[in-house]
């Protein structure tokens, strides 16, 4: 290897021209048109965009990995000066796995459940390097302590379900960079984790590039994420690059319209529905049969678009010598009109509702246990102990009528099970629970109907939120008649004026789901739920499946019909900014419990509960400059079949021992009070006055 | 609001729904692929014969000519006659009228349908309502609805066949509720678990959040997404079922003589194969091969087409 002499004048990687189709029944569809790039050893390039844009296609094309039916049609790759396009297969995968290494986004399926986690780390080494079994396993161990796995001897033996999702990450992470490889592709390597987890890899990331000068690719949509890790920015939408610079170059000063409008559409940390809106982009990415040839591509969904864009596919501009903006107006763009008009904002109707004097909902000391039924003879003869699964325990929350509460929480927390209890799909265990004044403990099965009538659900999946057999007109008409809200004339009237409501056309009426977007299913998956018009819509993570300029939407269609039909809503979502934006209060979850609840503006700053503080810490912020502490949570979530004794955070507060004489020895011990800030609730021993000294996570430049 | 109407020009090309248009996409998946279409045209053509069988031949099946048994074809009969000297092209027509076409079940009644038929369709009721209510309900429902059926299943099936018929005695209808009886258990364990599957959807948790009844969600929001399978797997039952009917029939159990019963047809033929005249045997052989065969091929092609079209 002579890689310090090479890679001073050739980058590690160079993609030039790359052009790559797939064949279908339809024809050849190209997924990638004329892509260049290129990547220094040391460097990051993040490759951002929506799905269907082609970024993975790159990646797989890099190796290629096309499969059976991907081929590509032109242009080259060049790795470390040698050309890939053409290679033999046998080659190519020489250099899979040893020059260039892969890590993809679902950790349990990069790797084998049946076999041990040891055998697999050293086959890398045995199958590329021919070394002894014990000395690569020797250098496996070495590898995972490079990766921060804790107790990596124990982890070589284990298998695959044995270990965290994030240690899963790890373990791959460890995998791919056991040969020093000089190229490292990450596909969306952190999308499947937690946001404190996947802060942790981000940082394991940063720091292995640090350690081993690997030139990496990073593929995301969340530009969050590739704001932190990434050096060069390039920009996908359409199978085409539409810009590419130096990370803060792009973030601060975007001359793409697609660029501006995907920093525009996400809510940054903090800021809130009653201060600022989302600008969703418009329409959706067109499917790849469908991309015009001869005109700029995104022309259709443009804010600035005018006829001359629609006479040829316009060139990459050149801005700086490295940023480069495929826009014919890319160098004048900050001072052109919009060419279409945003629909004016009402801002004033956007103000916060006021809270009325009866709570619309409220519950005591809730609790949601599941049995864990164990494979012991004992318990099928019903005579070994019962375990519990605490999924919600001793959650307690009043709700004001027309008023926004999102529940923030890692996956795990109870913030799911909480609302199926409060909907009546999980029998809840012990507590109390009022809505609208009236106990509703039972099942939804007992439930009367006019009570249902006044709670519904937005889901979370778009793609099985619908019954596929039915059109969305029949869909939207069943809870209209089943609570009959209108007279059986009216009914397909009422229909029409729902899809309206969520901005979908009448032509929707007569449409199969599988004929919808993404996006789409969401808004039609809305207008059921407000078919029966509810008082409360429990919106259960309603956007974190769909894309940004879409999610964007979505949540402005949420708050305008929160604004219309003055419902309350309990939100649900992994993503702190988006639950900031839309709620009036939070609720933080951890465990099972509420560890801290108040207005969001209270939750969001100073004093912070130690857990809300770590995810606060652990959001990724769409700015490179954006200033945050560094605090990160070690070890998993606790199982809640048997959670922690005292306060069931202790076993991960990086706040106790610095903060609690006697290193926070209490915590262990006692159930933490509630502190009472002059806003919000915290769930801690650690004193208010303590709590309040704490600096604010995040330090933005405000520009 | 920035929220802007999603015009169908962006939403993609505008598809018509009507029962028609859905009609003519279902068949255009049978004519995507190769094995479907054959078995498809297989299956039609004893459709049709069967059909229209009064009017594709001037004898009736139990017409004896005790001048010409046992003869070859020839332009009299085109496919020969049998022992009696009844017309071999009339009696192979006429029965499969009886499996496909008229379920007789006394002197001068029947219901149109087809033996085979019928048995699948009772067969699809009753295993698909205890599929439906295995799968969504579950726990000690789910138990003791599929351990009865797993020992129904323990039993293998001619001899189950046969219990059932010797008990019931040679009827059509005794054979309906025999083919109904063994069909049950394998369609019931594959809608359950069909139900196991789409039951988890959210379509369901709204549809339960709506307060609906079980049984409307069971019928109306699961049944219908199960329907592609089901549907694959009644047209390989209604080949089983023609087989079943075969071997009743030769066995002396199925629909009485003097039926044009296929599997009678063999069995009396049999006995006149080394006797120079194999005609009698030798078409209602192919005929049942045949028609479960095409019905093979359809439900193979289809289903592969369908796996192909997600």
């Amino acid at each position: 290897m002579n890689r310090a002499e090479s890679v001073q004048t050739i980058p590690v990687l160079e993609v030039e021209n790359l052009s790559i189709s797939y064949e279908t029944r339809k024809g050849d569809v190209e997924a990638v048109r004329h892509v260049s790039f290129e990547v220094k050893e040391g460097e990051t390039v993040g490759l951002v965009g929506e799905s269907g844009c082609g970024k993975s296609t790159i990646a797989f094309g890099i190796v290629n990995f096309l499969g059976p039916n991907g081929k590509i049609v032109d242009g080259s790759v060049r790795f470390q000066g040698n050309e890939l396009v053409g290679r033999s297969e046998e080659e190519l995968k020489k250099l899979r796995g040893d020059r260039i290494a892969m890590v993809f986004q679902d950790p349990m399926q990069a790797l084998n459940p049946s076999v041990r986690l040891g055998e697999q780390l050293a086959e890398v080494l045995t199958c590329h390097r021919h070394i002894s079994k014990d000395e690569a396993w020797e250098r496996s161990i070495e590898m995972l302590k490079r990766v921060n796995m804790p107790d990596p001897e124990n982890v070589m033996i284990r298998y695959t379900h044995q270990i965290s999702g994030g240690q899963q990450q790890r373990v791959v992470i460890a995998m791919a960079m056991l040969n020093n490889p000089s190229l490292l592709i990450m596909d969306e390597p952190t999308t499947a984790l937690d946001v404190t987890v996947e802060a942790a890899v981000l940082d394991l990331i940063e720091e292995l590039k640090k350690e081993f000068q690997a030139a990496n690719i990073f593929i995301t949509h969340n530009l969050g994420v590739v704001a932190r890790v990434s050096d060069q920015l390039c920009v996908m939408y359409a199978g085409q690059l539409v810009e590419k610079g130096p990370v803060r170059e792009v973030f601060r000063n975007p001359r793409h319209p697609y660029t501006m409008g995907l920093l525009a559409c996400v809510p940054r940390l903090g800021e809130s529905k009653s201060e600022s809106l989302l600008h969703p982009i418009r329409g959706r990415v067109p499917p790849p049969a469908e991309r015009p040839r001869d005109e700029c591509i995104f022309a259709p969904r443009c804010e600035y678009s005018t006829d001359t864009c629609r006479e040829r596919c316009p060139g990459l501009t050149e801005i700086s010598e490295y940023h480069l903006a495929r826009c014919i107006y890319a160098r004048e763009i900050e001072h052109r009109p919009r060419t279409r008009r945003r629909r004016p904002v009402d801002k004033e109707a956007m103000g916060t509702a006021e809270a009325a004097e009866e709570p619309l909902l409220r519950f005591d000391e809730l609790k949601v246990y599941y049995t864990q039924e164990s494979n012991t003879v004992a318990s099928l003869l019903g005579l070994g102990d019962k375990k519990f699964v605490r999924a919600v325990d001793d959650v307690s929350v009043r709700m004001a009528k027309g008023r926004t509460l999102g529940i923030v929480g890692e996956s795990g927390c109870g913030k799911s099970t909480l609302v199926k209890g409060i909907i009546g799909l999980e029998p809840i265990t012990d507590g109390q629970l009022q809505f609208l004044g009236l106990d509703i403990k039972e099942p939804v099965s007992a439930r009367d109907g006019k009570l249902i009538q006044e709670m519904q659900m937005v889901f979370q999946n778009p793609d099985s939120t619908l019954n596929p057999s039915y059109t969305v007109g029949k869909q939207i008409a069943r809870p209209i008649k089943r609570f009959k809200t209108v007279p059986k004339n009216q009914i397909k009237n009422e229909v029409l004026r729902l899809l309206d409501a969520v901005r979908l056309a009448p032509i929707y009426y007569d449409r199969l789901p599988r004929q919808l977007s993404g996006g789409e299913k969401q808004r039609i998956g809305i207008a059921r739920a407000l078919a029966s018009r509810p008082d409360l819509i429990i919106c259960d993570e309603p956007v974190s499946a769909l894309d940004v300029s879409v999610q964007a939407a979505v949540i402005n269609l949420l708050l305008e019909i929160q604004q219309v039909f003055g419902s309350s809503m309990i939100f649900i979502a992994h993503d702190l900014s988006v639950v900031r934006f839309f709620s009036d209060d939070i609720a933080v979850m951890y465990l099972g419990q509420i560890v801290e609840i108040g207005p969001a503006e209270a939750i969001y700053s100073p004093p912070y509960h130690p857990y809300t503080e770590a995810l606060l810490a652990a959001v990724p912020i769409p700015d490179p400059d954006a200033e945050q502490k560094e605090i990160r949570l070690v070890g998993n979530v606790p199982s809640a079949l048997s959670p922690p004794s005292g306060c069931r955070f202790h076993t991960r507060c990086p706040r106790r021992h610095e903060m609690l004489p006697d290193g926070g020895k209490i915590c262990e011990r006692d159930l933490p009070p509630w502190r009472q800030s002059k806003d919000h609730q915290i769930l801690c021993h650690i004193p208010l006055e303590d709590l309040e000294k704490v600096d604010p996570v995040v330090h933005e430049e405000i520009a | 609001m920035a929220v802007g109407k999603e015009t169908t020009d962006i939403a993609g090309v505008e598809r018509k729904t009507s029962p028609f248009n859905r009609m003519w996409e279902g068949m255009s998946i049978v004519f995507a692929s190769k094995t479907a279409t054959i078995g498809l045209i297989i299956v039609l053509f004893w459709l049709f014969v069967a059909v229209f069988a009064p009017f594709l031949t001037p004898y009736t099946p139990l017409e004896q000519d005790w001048k010409a048994p046992n003869q070859g074809p020839s332009s009299a009969h085109i496919l020969g006659t049998d022992e009696l000297g009844r017309d071999l092209w009339s009696r192979l027509i006429y029965g499969a009228r009886l499996v496909l076409v008229v379920l007789p079940l006394s002197e001068g009644f029947w219901l149109p349908g087809g033996t085979a038929l019928w048995g699948v369709l009772v067969g699809l009721l009753v295993g698909t309502t205890l599929g439906l209510i295995s799968g969504y309900y579950g726990g000690w429902i789910d138990e003791i609805v599929m351990r009865l059926l797993d020992s129904m299943m323990a039993i293998p099936v001619i001899l189950l066949y046969l219990l059932i018929m010797a008990a019931l005695g040679a009827s059509a209808l005794n054979v309906v509720i025999a083919i109904t009886i063994v069909g049950t258990p394998g369609i019931a364990r594959l809608v359950r678990s069909l139900t196991l599957d789409i039951r988890t959807r959210e379509y369901i948790r709204a549809a339960e959040t709506r307060g609906e009844s079980p049984w409307y969600i069971m019928f109306v929001e699961i049944l219908p997404n199960a329907r592609g399978p089901i549907i694959v797997d009644s047209m390989l039952r209604v080949g089983y079922a023609i087989f079943a009917m075969g071997t009743l029939g030769f066995l002396g159990l199925g629909l009485p003589p003097p039926s044009p019963d296929w599997g009678s047809m063999v069995a009396k033929g049999r006995e006149f194969i080394l006797a120079g005249s194999p005609w009698a045997a030798l078409w209602p052989s192919i005929a049942i091969a045949s028609l479960v065969v095409g019905l093979n091929l359809l439900a193979d092609g289809l289903r592969e087409e369908s796996l192909r079209y997600q």
